[in-house]
């Protein structure tokens, strides 16, 4: 499947030389989706080479940028389809769109329009004007929820890792890997992985307003405490682990959880990189620390097996 | 919801500010008000550090340190060094020309 639309001027509807000029990434749901919510109006609309990438994503990497902008506006020969000088450009192209020196390079003043396509209309109809509401990016349980797969999917390739790690350790034996020693020892440990498989990649995202704490790595092990209690207290699946073993799983969910959690950042529309990176500084260490405490428990918990 | 209380980058030098209200346009969190002719920080928490506004404002009025808040982008960029960029679609092919 080819996701991308190729650059260059499109009309929508009628357009003349004094119709509003739009512009858009070269993602086709983008594009189907501005041209959806533009039916009914005559206006142009210029998409930029952005390699099928949506238009927040590509400003952050400029290449929904000054250099495209420009470039696109003189190769499409728009100065010779419209009689005016303004362009709309969507208002999440801004990080990558320098508008000064757009308009100093073709002419073209440039207006920031709405976030979402559903707005441009109203927009339009408004005197380019926006709303609070129009200017503002929401990040509401739907918009969370689509995304968990994402985090589910590299979450459940490290849970492949560990889990065969754990399951070896377990199995090896003087008389060679014992499959039922490997399943008895390593049972725990598989069962707090998928704990913190949901915990991270699925509670954190879906819950995050409810989770106490502003950080992710606090909102992810939070809903890895949570998990790993409903697990113990709540489930037969840990009935007879103790000692050591218990330790290891209470220490290793909610830790793993918290990484998950951590991760969920680069999806969100809100978190800012020097808190991330705050982050990180503290964590790295507690994950370390968290990562070589849980070996040692479970090197001593396969001892007292 | 709200990020980490006073991370932010962020910094607004209010005497070149003509009040044009660009920032207020491209900001997707609202962290901006124009008050007395001149823009405002409401609520430095809430920015997020995209860039936009230290961009968009002709009067360098604003700078950020941009950049993305994603901790696997940040971790790539710890161990391979190089600015942290989402890259998970595909390496960035940065601007070019298209002419």
């Amino acid at each position: 499947m080819r996701y991308t639309v190729r650059p260059g001027l499109y009309a929508v509807g009628l357009p003349t030389e004094r119709s509003d000029v739009l512009v858009t990434a070269n993602y086709k749901l983008s594009f189907d989706m501005v041209r959806r919510e533009l039916k009914g109006l005559n206006v142009w609309l210029l998409v930029l080479d952005t390699k099928g990438i949506n238009v927040w994503c590509a400003a952050g990497k400029k290449t929904f940028g000054t250099a495209e902008l420009v470039c696109r506006i003189g190769s499409s020969g728009l100065a010779g389809r419209v009689t005016h000088r303004c362009i709309i450009v969507p208002q999440l192209g801004a990080p990558g769109i320098d508008a000064a020196a757009v308009q100093r390079e073709t002419g073209f003043r440039v207006l920031y329009g709405p976030v979402e396509a559903k707005d441009i209309a109203a927009y339009i109809r408004m005197g380019y004007r926006k709303t609070d509401a129009m200017r503002t990016v929401h990040f509401r349980f739907r918009d969370r929820l689509v995304l968990t797969p994402m985090e589910v999917r590299p979450a459940l390739r490290y849970y492949g890792y560990f889990a065969l790690v754990v399951l070896v350790f377990f199995g090896v034996a003087p008389e060679g890997i014992l499959f039922k020693q490997a399943l008895q020892g390593a049972g725990p440990l598989l069962i707090c992985g998928l704990a913190a498989v949901f915990a991270g990649a699925v509670l954190t995202p879906a819950a995050l307003p409810v989770l106490p704490f502003r950080a992710f790595s606090l909102k992810g092990m939070v809903a890895g405490l949570l998990t790993m209690a409903l697990v113990q207290w709540g489930t037969p699946l840990l009935h007879g682990v103790q000692g050591a073993m218990t330790g290891a799983v209470w220490l290793l969910c909610p830790a793993a959880s918290s990484w998950f959690g951590l991760q969920f950042t680069g999806s969100t529309t809100y978190t800012n990189m020097s808190g991330v990176q705050r982050e990180l500084q503290i964590g790295i260490r507690l994950y370390i620390g968290a990562v070589v405490v849980a070996a040692l428990l479970i090197g001593i918990a396969k001892a007292q097996l | 919801m709200k990020y980490l209380a006073n991370v932010v980058s962020l910094e607004l030098m209010a005497e070149k500010c003509t009040g044009c209200g660009r920032c207020v346009e491209v900001c997707p969190h609202g962290v901006f008000v124009l008050e007395d002719r001149r823009a405002a920080i409401t609520d430095r928490d809430r920015c997020m550090e995209c860039g936009a506004c230290a961009l968009n404002c002709a009067f360098g009025a604003l700078q950020v340190n941009a950049g993305v808040g994603c901790a696997q982008a940040i971790i790539h960029s710890m161990i391979y060094g190089g600015e942290p960029t989402c890259d998970c679609s595909g390496p960035a092919q940065g601007p070019r020309s298209c002419c």
